[in-house]
């Protein structure tokens, strides 16, 4: 069959089958359900009540993957490294905590559902204004302007006490009287299934703009902005769009921060946050669409989840950055996504030996490095807050020399093991590169 | 009066100090296309050195010694680190630097802790200079001016009258072209990535005690210098130097002169109430929106002036 047969071969068969989303989007109905069904997994069937940190960390990952989701629209699709997106998830944020207190005060009617379309439309009228002055530039301009505005933003949101509050932030309350289902959110399992179809619906749309010209030629116009002008385009322009509808994303996801913690401080527009979204962005992988979202998911995870247990989540959050600049620019997904050959090749079982033989050093240098960072911390910081470093119930004396030598030769006999096993590792990967190339060839 | 030259005073010391870490900014930023993210660590690096260093050896020792060390590490931040991410293109040089950035602040707060060591003013030099119309002005100001002003000397000397210093002119402005000639164009990187760092490190021992010695220092001076080797426009130390000196003395002056919109409009005729729109914006004082002007310059240049003051070329 030739080419345009085939074709034409597959789109018969599409238009018999299964409706298109069931077919080519069954791994995201697949999410989706296991994003509805997760929390019931951790119900606590003898208290007869769900876990609340578990809703709050599913509620934060949402609006954390639409933000993050929101920010790939700028940095890997459009291919603007921005410093400043923080403020639109912050002033989404305040904007809606304002409509909250409206809404209790009989000042404003609106569904409780639909606050995020506040959070939106403040996003998107910021991101009109502000996108209009800093897409005049991109590249290291982009970025340097956008943190100039980044901290213009956020030096105002501690001096106008106003609107911003000040140090303390605005605080609302979610229970309101004006929900379409009458449902009250006062129990985080409403929370978290508002926030999950809002999130649903933004990443839907997210995915919506990649398929469609303006999302294609903001690819364009960062792989080649001169070769986009002269297909007719300007290139300022589509930078434009991109940055507004970004913001617009970013609003949402604002609109669900402030209904999530029912306060909005200067934390949501400030520089941490700008710098958050691009470590879950980089980390997941830009030149994927659903990398941003397991960035996301694992940013949040370390930052809840470790930092109960250890004072350096950052360092680590940073660390795993730093090693992904380095070793691995396509981030999580990008190291997923190239073993798709493989895969398709029916060779992916060649690489199980070479991993089972780079994983455990690794990790062994992996332990030395938390080790390492572990004692440092105890020493100085912990010391300072009076807490004691404990392994296992056991108490580590941080003093004595015993603890950090293990530490140090964990780390470092990890690493040169882990450099030398990366190298047969690399020969395994090119030449197995080779052979599915070649068998591609020959079909 | 005096409060005018006192304040011009300071603001020249701020000036300088904020020179000594932008010149080397810029030169990295030019020749390397880097916006080196990790600057301002090593500013901070640098003052906490001096201050180790201050505490078993002494203020002079460290002088000398910290930014050497801090040349060491930007040397090595080059060599072992840029230098790795390079093929994968100057967004990937520029997270890099950012990262580092990020987790020396954290190894900072590991090593010396969440709050400020007391790095102080070497007793020699603890002693008011002189008196203008009954304020003092201490001697550390002055012998910071003096050093900067060594620097300056010594850097213009160096890029304008050695043979290093030609072939770093020209890598400014054509680092292809001297690679063509012969130059071996990734050790001058090298050198200019280490001086810089050193410049950094020194702004660090005689800023670290002139402001606060703490983890937050990096990142409440990285963007201000970034304004200012914006400001001064890329591929110009002397639209840098005196970038320098115009944001140090707005910064100076915004502390000092208590006024707000709102005088300025009392003096028109037109009375500010609280019921005013924009009252707040209007009310505010200008020493709280002293912060503020280094941005407010950033945007208003990026806008109508891209290239900056005295730039050679785009960014």
């Amino acid at each position: 069959m030739s080419a345009p047969e085939a074709q034409i071969g597959i789109a018969e068969r599409r238009s018999t089958r299964l409706p298109t989303i069931l077919r080519g989007g069954w791994p995201w109905l697949v999410v989706l359900a296991i994003a509805i069904l997760l929390p019931w997994l951790f119900f606590d069937w003898t208290k007869g009540r769900h876990s609340g940190f578990v809703l709050s960390l599913m509620s934060q990952m949402g609006l954390m993957i639409v933000f993050a989701l929101s920010y790939n629209m700028q940095m890997g699709q459009a291919g603007l490294l921005s410093f400043g997106h923080a403020i639109f998830l912050g002033l989404g944020g305040y904007f809606t905590i304002h409509a909250m207190n409206a809404i209790d005060a009989g000042a404003l009617w609106l569904p409780v559902e639909l606050l995020p379309v506040i959070g939106g439309l403040a996003g998107v009228v910021f991101a009109i204004v502000i996108g209009y002055i800093v897409t005049k530039q991109r590249g290291t301009a982009y970025a340097m302007i956008t943190l100039g505005v980044g901290e213009l933003v956020s030096a105002a949101a501690l001096m106008f006490n106003g609107f911003f509050g000040g140090e303390g932030g605005v605080t609302a309350n979610r229970v309101l009287p004006t929900s379409i289902f009458g449902l009250g959110y006062s129990a985080g399992i409403q929370v978290y299934y508002l926030i999950l179809a809002w999130t649903a619906i933004a990443v839907a749309l997210m995915l919506l703009l990649t398929q469609v010209p303006i999302g294609r030629m903001a690819n364009a116009c960062r792989d080649n902005s001169e070769r986009a002008q002269f297909v007719g385009y300007d290139p300022r322009l589509v930078r434009f769009y991109q940055v507004a509808l970004s913001g617009l994303f970013a609003g949402i996801a604002g609109a669900l921060y402030a209904i999530n913690y029912e306060i909005v401080t200067f934390d949501a527009v400030n520089a941490v946050m700008s710098a958050n979204a691009l470590l879950m962005t980089f980390i997941g992988g830009v030149g994927v669409f659903w990398g941003p979202m397991v960035g996301a998911v694992l940013v949040t995870l370390l930052q809840s989840w470790v930092s109960l247990l250890s004072n350096s989540w950052l360092v680590y959050v940073g660390t795993l950055f730093i090693v992904m600049v380095i070793y691995a620019p396509g981030g999580i997904a990008g190291l997923i996504m190239a073993h798709r050959p493989f895969w398709e090749a029916r060779r992916l079982s060649a690489l199980i030996l070479p991993y089972l033989r780079i994983v455990p050093p690794a990790l062994v240098a992996v332990l030395g490095f938390v080790g390492l960072v572990e004692l440092c911390t105890s020493a100085t910081i912990g010391s300072h807050q009076g807490k004691a470093l404990q392994l296992f119930h056991h108490e580590i004396d941080t003093s004595s020399p015993q603890a950090w030598v293990i530490a140090a030769a964990l780390l470092l006999g990890g690493l040169l093991v882990t450099r030398y096993q990366s190298r047969v590792f690399a020969t395994t990967w090119s030449t197995l590169t080779a052979e599915t190339a070649q068998g591609a060839t020959r079909q | 009066m005096e409060v005018f030259l006192v304040t011009l005073l300071n603001g020249l010391v701020y000036g300088m100090l904020l020179f000594m870490l932008a010149s080397g900014l810029t030169l990295i930023f030019s020749m390397m296309g880097v916006l080196n993210f990790a600057h301002a660590s090593i500013y901070m690096i640098g003052a906490y050195l001096a201050y180790e260093l201050s505490r078993h050896l002494d203020f002079w020792a460290a002088l000398v010694i910290a930014p050497i060390l801090c040349g060491l590490i930007g040397a090595a931040i080059e060599m072992y680190g840029l230098r790795k991410v390079h093929r994968n293109g100057h967004l990937a040089e520029l997270l890099f630097t950012f990262g580092l950035a990020f987790i020396i602040e954290k190894a900072v707060q590991m090593i010396w802790g969440l709050v400020a060591v007391p790095y102080r003013v070497p007793s020699a030099l603890d002693f008011s200079l002189f008196t203008i119309y009954g304020t003092t002005f201490p001697a550390y100001r002055a012998f910071m001016l003096l050093i900067s002003a060594l620097m300056f000397v010594a850097i213009w000397l160096l890029l304008t009258r050695t043979r290093i210093g030609l072939i770093i002119q020209a890598a400014l402005v054509h680092p292809d072209m001297v690679g063509a000639l012969g130059h071996n164009v990734p050790r001058v990187f090298t050198i200019v990535f280490a001086g810089g760092s050193a410049l950094a490190g020194l702004a660090g021992v005689i800023g670290g005690n002139y402001l606060v010695t703490e983890p937050a220092m990096a990142f409440t001076m990285g963007p201000i210098v970034f304004v200012v080797v914006v400001f001064g426009g890329l591929g110009s130390l002397e639209g840098c130097f005196i970038a320098s000196l115009i944001i140090g003395l707005v910064q100076t002056f915004a502390v000092v002169l208590d006024v707000s919109l709102a005088d300025l409009l009392a003096r028109l005729g037109i009375v500010v109430t609280a019921t005013t729109p924009f009252a707040e914006i209007l009310t505010v004082r200008l020493p709280r929106v002293g912060a503020l002007l280094p941005f407010v310059l950033l945007v208003l240049i990026l806008l109508f002036k891209p290239r900056g003051l005295l730039g050679t070329r785009d960014t």
